[in-house]
């Protein structure tokens, strides 16, 4: 009797675990088979199981609208990843110098995380809106000459989702380099000091070396977080002027579901796994190895 | 949380520091404005966004903009506002949340405690899904719901975030229960205490924090979601951002700028609410995210 409640109990965890490893299993990885295996297919309006091999993926990357979703992406990831860095690393490195009031910038820099992109979007598409927005606004102050119409500009449009992304998500990026900053031994620092180090051979030489885990963290979620893309542009400006600010997360919804080309929408998604999973495979690899 | 004794111990001269203010109240200003503009217009009447200016007050304060925003508005083709949806996205929120907080929590508990031969694997199954482009499962997804007879139904996407929020769960659990010391767990053993009587009795005592960080980095991801929603919703299950997207998008009409910012914030006040009440919490959430360990 006893045998038997030990073994159940040894039991138990795994019986416990199961159901999140099934539901893993089927909903992550059964469908990504899934959806790999339809990408071979001639899936239009439902899914159909004639192999056609590779012929939506050359059918893919003959379309126009992939190629600019695929720029759009180029560009777009970028410019985010750059611009959120630069002003997170900014941003931390002076909150760090004894700021008075720093409870009260910290958290009006975070919060347009905790919102949602549809919001954003919805408030960025009014602001840069030249009607109504901050172009009119410059003309009532007495700026006539002032221009700013990005979002109606089929060539300008992609910026205006960077510069929406940006507001989004620089915040957080604040955080974690200030959290990295935090982390510094200010031995280090002052031991520098001692040896005449200037203030900006201080950050560039030492400082900003040892946050390298954190430029690290911040690009992989940035550049996810990027190739996911999906709401804010839809909010922002719909994937236009035309289809200028096309994404492959959007072009994979439009083609799967409002054009029936749900075979070539696969073959867009499985693109759009490869990319994240080259960016956070070794990631996460790295990362379970050290902790074990 | 006071930093003081953290900060760094650089010098900096007195233009130095202006500079750094300067630049500080700037991008303030930066991260403030569009929600300084939204609210601002939210309570001005129609002909005074069109014609005014758009970071002036209101000179004719109104509610009236959040009033059609909340129950009156034209969502699609239903003149009912955002309360339907509002409602919606609570009854799709609560249960999602409360099951994958409880998922999340035993699957740290096991990977932690209970460790077997390809845990490690396991964990980095369920870690790898944090990640994916919900892309590649939007297509099975909405055939397997179909198939369990869940498609367009608020329990139907209470299962997708369920399912999908397995990952993050387990990754805050699990990282948190790994400080706690485990010969507490087999002395409770030695002593007789069962797997789950172990888990209510000395893991949940002390999984406070971790379960806060879980409960808002949920909720506000759930929430926030819109690619599920617009996905695998109908009209009586469509989520708030959903609602909010066609409420701005409506073609019909006058564009009510002045309702569609009453619309957004409401949108956004949950959420909002969540960060100013427990904005610590949100942090350690969207750290522990990132930067595991």
């Amino acid at each position: 009797m006893t045998d038997l409640r030990t073994r159940f109990q040894d039991w138990l965890p795994r019986l416990v675990l199961s159901p999140s490893l099934a539901a893993v299993l089927v909903f992550v990885y059964g469908f990504i088979a899934f959806t790999l295996y339809l990408s071979f297919t001639d899936s239009r309006m439902l899914p159909s199981y004639d192999w056609v091999g590779l012929e939506n993926y050359s059918k893919l990357w003959g379309l126009r609208h992939w190629h600019t979703a695929i720029a759009n992406l180029g560009i777009f990831a970028l410019l985010y990843i750059t611009i959120c860095t630069a002003i997170g690393l900014t941003l931390a490195i002076f909150l760090d110098q004894k700021i008075r009031g720093e409870g009260l910038l910290r958290p009006i820099y975070l919060y347009p995380m905790a919102l949602s992109f549809i919001v954003t979007g919805t408030a960025w598409k009014w602001f840069l809106d030249p009607g109504i927005g901050l172009e009119h606004t410059m003309h009532l102050w007495g700026w006539e000459s002032f221009e700013f119409g990005w979002i109606k500009d089929r060539d300008m449009a992609i910026y205006t989702v960077v510069i929406a992304a940006v507001w989004q998500s620089s915040g957080f990026v604040m955080a974690m380099f200030l959290a990295g900053l935090r982390g510094i031994d200010n031995e280090i620092l002052k031991a520098a000091q001692i040896d005449g180090a200037s203030n900006w051979n201080l950050y560039r030489r030492i400082v900003i070396p040892l946050l390298r885990p954190a430029f690290l963290s911040a690009f992989v979620i940035l550049s996810h977080l990027a190739v996911k893309s999906y709401d804010l542009v839809i909010a922002l400006t719909g994937g236009g002027p035309g289809r200028a600010t096309e994404l492959p997360a959007t072009f994979m919804y439009s083609y799967t579901f409002t054009r029936n080309s749900m075979g070539i929408g696969a073959a867009s998604a499985v693109i759009m796994l490869m990319t994240i999973a080259a960016i956070m495979t070794p990631y996460l690899y790295a990362e379970l190895k050290d902790k074990g | 949380m006071s930093h003081a004794t953290q900060d760094t111990a650089v010098r900096t001269g007195r233009i130095a520091r202006t500079f750094i203010y300067l630049v500080l109240l700037l991008f303030a200003l930066f991260y403030l404005l569009p929600f300084f503009v939204m609210l601002a217009n939210s309570l001005k009447p129609l002909s005074e966004i069109t014609g005014g200016n758009m970071m002036a007050l209101p000179q004719d304060w109104t509610i009236a903009p959040w009033l059609s925003a909340w129950s009156t508005a034209q969502i699609g083709v239903e003149p009912t506002g955002l309360r339907p949806y509002f409602l919606n996205s609570i009854l799709m929120v609560v249960p999602a949340v409360a099951i994958s907080t409880v998922i999340g929590a035993l699957n740290g508990y096991i990977l932690t405690k209970w460790r077997f031969r390809g845990d490690t694997v396991i964990f980095g199954l369920m870690l790898f899904s944090c990640f994916i482009p919900f892309q590649i499962v939007l297509i099975p997804m909405a055939r397997m719901l179909g198939l369990m007879g869940l498609a367009g139904s608020t329990p139907g996407l209470v299962l997708v975030h369920v399912v999908y929020g397995i990952g993050f769960g387990t990754l805050y659990f699990r990282n948190y229960y790994a400080a706690f010391p485990t010969e507490l767990v087999r002395a409770a053993q030695i002593d007789g205490a069962g797997f789950f009587q172990i888990f209510w009795r000395i893991m949940l005592p002390v999984s406070g924090p971790i379960a806060v960080v879980n409960i808002i980095w949920q909720f506000t991801n759930i929430w926030n979601d819109f690619l599920f929603g617009a996905s695998f919703a109908d009209l009586d299950s469509m989520p708030m951002t959903v609602a909010l997207n066609n409420l701005v998008n409506s073609s019909t009409g006058v564009k009510e700028y002045n309702v569609h910012f009453a619309g957004a914030i409401l949108a956004a006040l949950p959420t909002l609410l969540v960060y100013i009440v427990a904005g610590r919490y949100f942090v350690r959430g969207l750290m522990a995210g990132s930067v595991k360990g």
